[in-house]
């Protein structure tokens, strides 16, 4: 059980996003998870949940994007997406296949409410500031 | 609303420790294995085997790690080596700031080999960088041949699979073409080592490899020779 480690990470990047753009409000937070990365992406949601409550971020959103491993095939070039860690190339049949990724732990995106549109209270950058103060 | 990029990776405390660690090691020329297998796959005979077949003067040290007991580390300082136990007191797996801790009295410019037996537990350990050179993952004939699709994580990060117990292959009912098969269907590139430690068989393949591997590490920092 490292996912409260990696939650609290996640959120420290939130943070340090946040703090680039004053008055910001996050909604979502997308990261790239590979499926040999050993992260259940279950614990790390409730992981998450339970980091966040009752505090500025709370309701932020985690959205994992649970991906394959990929290969990339050494004749033909095609990068596919690795199924049941089938190693045969989908395009030429070919066996020669390096493996490219599977293990990632990724920032992907943040969605957040910039000042203009949100209501000048609900910006949760000053509480995270002065959390960290 | 407005979707903003992030780059980057997401880093943990964990992740941090294991860079210095890693740092360190490389600073005084320590090649470090990490152990990793099922419970009962046979990582500490392996490990008696080894000490045992070092050369006098090797400068190897030991880090064991069970949830309890001293036992492990008893078994293991009878050949005369720097030896830890690392009492994890329930903790599924190792992490780096244990690794940290325990050699904090060792100098690591007296050493060129530091081996973690890691606790025994095909699936945590396999999330926690502990600044080693290689992880090598040990399965025993008496386990099933499909654990490497069954626990693929472990079997993708390390470098080398050590087929463990294969004097009993004439009693059990294990395939082992089939499990390295399985091995390198999770990891292409997967290297396998046979041995039997108590019957002796293989050992001299896997002190050949551990060797190679070390001077693998060490030729990272050799100078690039002088033309003429």
């Amino acid at each position: 059980m490292h996912e409260m480690g990696i939650a609290s990470s996640i959120l420290e990047g939130v943070e340090k996003e946040l703090r680039l753009r004053p008055g910001s409000r996050a909604i979502t937070i997308g990261v790239r998870i590979g499926q040999l990365a050993g992260v259940d992406p279950d614990a790390l949601n409730f992981a998450f949940e339970a980091l966040t409550l009752e505090t500025p971020l709370a309701g932020l959103k985690l959205e994992v994007e649970y991906v394959a491993p990929r290969s990339v095939c050494r004749g033909c070039r095609l990068e596919f997406a690795v199924r049941d860690y089938e190693l045969l190339c989908p395009g030429c049949g070919s066996l020669c296949t390096d493996r490219v990724g599977g293990d990632e732990l990724l920032f992907t995106y943040l969605e957040i409410e910039e000042p203009d549109s949100a209501e000048p209270n609900s910006a949760n950058t000053e509480a995270v500031e002065a959390q960290t103060k | 609303m407005n979707r903003v990029p992030m780059e980057g990776k997401v880093l943990n405390e964990n992740a941090r420790v294991a860079a210095e660690l890693r740092e360190r090691f490389r600073e005084h020329r320590v090649f470090v294995v990490n152990l990793i297998s099922s419970p009962g796959s046979g990582k500490t005979t392996l490990l008696e085997k080894t000490l045992e077949n070092l050369p006098r003067d090797a400068r190897v040290a030991v880090l064991t790690g069970d949830l309890q007991t001293e036992n492990d580390a008893n078994r293991l300082k009878r050949y005369g080596y720097p030896v830890k136990q690392i009492v994890t007191g329930g903790t599924c797996h190792l992490d780096a700031r244990m690794i940290e801790k325990h050699i904090a009295a060792w100098d690591l410019a007296h050493l060129d080999i530091l081996i973690i037996e890691n606790v025994g537990n095909l699936v945590c350990p396999s999330s926690y960088d502990l600044g080693e050179s290689a992880k090598i993952v040990l399965l025993s004939v008496t386990e099933g041949e499909d654990k490497p699709l069954k626990y693929p994580s472990i079997f993708f990060k390390s470098e080398l699979m050590v087929l463990t117990k294969t004097d009993l292959l004439p009693y059990v009912p294990f395939d082992a073409e089939l499990a390295v098969a399985n091995a390198r269907r999770v990891h292409p590139e997967m290297q396998v080592v046979k041995v039997a430690s108590l019957a002796g068989d293989g050992l001299r393949e896997w002190m050949d490899w551990i060797e190679k591997r070390k001077q693998a590490f060490l030729a990272e920092f050799a100078e690039p020779a002088i033309p003429g």
